[in-house]
């Protein structure tokens, strides 16, 4: 017996200088999933630096613009990362977004509702929808692309003809009014550190306007959110039990049951998160524009799920980063912003959004291959 | 206390008018390696499923340690200490090899609600279980795609072990190695069961069952051709017991009658 495991010692001693030169610290580097998407962040601020530099898109109010755009988008784009971690899709988000908002104005407009209350009743129809769909999914085997889609098209026609049926139109403004006060509606409505804002701009360090208030006021709470948002992912992620769970729900479904992972329980949580988080992004936005429009989130769900790709989610489950999609939100809400100060025409943002999503593609399979790569 | 650890007692096991299972016996003691041997469509999946809990059996009794057990799920029989390695392993091979050990049942530290997985011991203990069957894992939090077929074996059933299992089943763990992977496995089989775990190894390849084996059970269309221990039976006599043995000395035979007709001419 001795003898038998002095020669595996022997031979494993020997692989592992094989290893050793094989992996530089280049390619550990490489193997995280948020790599990609870190490198085309600096990128990108580097581009805009050199070509918009001196147009203000760098000063406290563009770039307070810009986070706002990236963070609305990464609100949802995390939830929807999480999800595809966990092996599934959600292309009801863009729809939920839109529900959301009616749910939140309707009831709070037309039947007298405190706001607060309307807030909490969105919240509970998130964990409905989610619900729903995560136990249609799990229930039926059935790919989540599909009964997602089936659920984008029955939200976003619930909304409408909800919002048409009771209000005869297709908007509900009057928010603004209810925001003052409320217990609840704060969270989605304030801007934070404001005091900055004023001091740096009694310093004349940022751009005033001519009554002499600072242009920006303080921190979006989009902003907020999405910094939480981003910390809260990554710790479940990394650092909790059921962040392993996710991984190993997308990663095998069969093996992670067999080795006693609540596969369906987990990815049902999923489902929920990303329709609460689709909720965070209506209130936020309701509260905002003061109003609700039953086409608000249009198309969202397939920027969630390219700012996810670029981030370094694989679309088959089991691999990525919520730090990952963070910076792919803040990469398609820069450019998106930052396009306004060049001299490109705004339509080439698609062009770009695009050949984004299938540069990640490309990169994250081969970043698979080299993860995966038996020896 | 009889001698054996874990006794399966005509075992039967019917799926509808389908008789996969009948009268199967196999008895285990500690320390014990059995290797199961039977052809494709032998019933080989259906007894593992019925072992690790996923099956109940229509007929007979499963006896562990003197006690009569009934698994009402796989869960059961992780309990009580039977540990299935699958033909998939159950690994992900784009999780760390730490979080592959402890996939389902994390360590946790911290207080209620706000716990987290204790990733340092967890990597610790990763480590040192890999370490002590010789494989060096570098760094426990390398992805399990990076190991070899036979190393991810080995990790599948040192996680099977660390998490208490008594008796151990295994299913095809070197059906997809190579010959040296293989004699790895086989090398860590035969140190699990000298440390007293009761081994039950499902194979095909009696070439890989017969030297680590102390006991050869058959299994042939559902049925147990009986089961011998390693000083009755020879390598050869095992392989005509399979159903491909039979047909294999047919074959041969007529090879040779091809042969002979071939030189005639």
């Amino acid at each position: 017996m001795s003898l038998k495991s002095k020669s595996i010692s022997s031979k494993s001693s020997l692989n592992e200088d094989e290893r050793l030169k094989k992996i530089s610290p280049l390619r550990v580097l490489l193997n995280r999933p948020e790599l990609g998407a870190l490198g085309g962040s600096i990128l990108v601020f580097i581009f805009f630096g050199i070509v918009a530099g001196d147009t203000g898109m760098f000063s406290a109010y563009g770039m307070l613009n810009f986070l706002d755009v990236s963070a609305n988008l990464g609100i949802i784009a995390i939830a929807a990362a999480m999800l595809m971690i966990g092996g599934e899709f959600d292309l009801s988000i863009g729809s939920m977004i839109g529900f959301a908002g009616i749910c939140i104005a309707i009831p709070a407009i037309y039947w007298g509702w405190p706001l607060w209350m309307s807030i909490v009743f969105a919240f509970a129809m998130a964990v409905l929808v989610g619900y729903f769909n995560g136990i249609m999914v799990v229930k039926t085997g059935l790919p989540s692309f599909i009964v997602t889609l089936a659920m984008l098209f029955i939200l976003r026609g619930l909304t409408l003809a909800i919002t048409r049926l009771i209000t005869g139109r297709t908007q509900v403004p009057g928010l603004r009014v209810l925001i003052e006060d409320d217990p609840l509606a704060w969270l989605f409505a304030t801007d934070t550190f404001k005091w900055l804002f004023t001091w740096l701009g009694s310093l004349k360090l940022i751009e005033l306007r001519t009554d002499g208030t600072p242009l920006a006021t303080g921190i979006p709470p989009s902003v907020i959110w999405f910094i939480a948002l981003t910390l809260f992912a990554t710790w479940i992620l990394m650092k909790t039990r059921y962040g392993n769970w996710i991984f190993a729900s997308g990663g095998d479904k069969v093996g992670a049951t067999n080795v006693g992972v609540p596969v369906g329980r987990v990815k049902i949580s999923l489902f929920i998160g990303t329709a609460v988080a689709s909720t965070i992004f209506a209130c936020i936005q309701v509260l905002d524009a003061g109003s609700a429009d039953t086409m608000r989130g249009t198309l969202k769900e397939l920027e969630a799920i390219a700012a996810a790709v670029v981030g370094g989610c694989l679309l088959t489950g089991g691999y990525g980063s919520a730090i990952g999609a963070a910076f792919g939100a803040i990469i398609f809400g820069t450019v998106s912003m930052g396009i306004f100060y060049t001299d490109v025409d705004t339509d080439w943002f698609k062009v770009f959004l695009g050949a984004m999503m299938l540069i990640a593609v490309v990169f994250n399979n081969y970043i698979r291959k080299k993860v995966t790569e038996t020896k | 206390m009889s001698d054996y650890l874990v006794q399966f007692n005509n075992i039967s096991k019917f799926f509808g008018k389908v008789i996969a299972l009948k009268d199967v016996t196999m008895r285990l003691k500690k320390g014990e390696i059995m290797c199961l041997l039977g052809d494709n469509g032998a019933g080989k999946s259906t007894l593992i499923k019925t072992l690790a809990g996923v099956h109940k059996p229509d007929e007979g009794e499963i006896i562990f340690e003197d006690n009569k057990i009934v698994f009402d799920s796989p869960k059961d029989a992780l309990d009580i200490g039977i540990g299935t390695v699958y033909q998939d392993l159950a690994l992900v091979p784009l999780m760390s090899v730490t979080r592959n050990f402890f996939m389902g049942r994390e360590p946790q530290k911290g207080i209620p609600f706000l716990k987290t997985f204790d990733v340092e011991k967890a990597n610790k203990i990763a480590a040192d279980r890999m370490g002590q069957i010789g494989i060096d894992v570098r760094d426990p939090s390398q992805a399990v795609g990076t190991m070899s077929g036979g190393e991810r074996q080995c990790l599948a059933i040192s996680r099977a072990i660390y998490f208490g299992a008594k008796v151990l089943v295994l299913d095809e763990p070197t059906s997809a190695l190579g010959v040296h992977q293989a004699s790895m496995v086989l090398k860590y089989i035969v140190k699990a069961a000298s440390e007293g775990l009761a081994v039950i190894l499902i194979t095909h390849n009696v070439h890989h069952a017969y030297p680590v084996g102390n006991s050869f059970t058959v299994l042939n269309r559902g049925k147990s051709m009986g089961t011998f221990q390693k000083k009755d039976i020879s390598r050869e006599k095992l392989l005509s017991m399979m159903a491909g043995g039979e047909e294999l000395d047919k074959l041969e035979v007529e090879l040779q009658e091809m042969d002979r007709i071939h030189n005639k001419n």
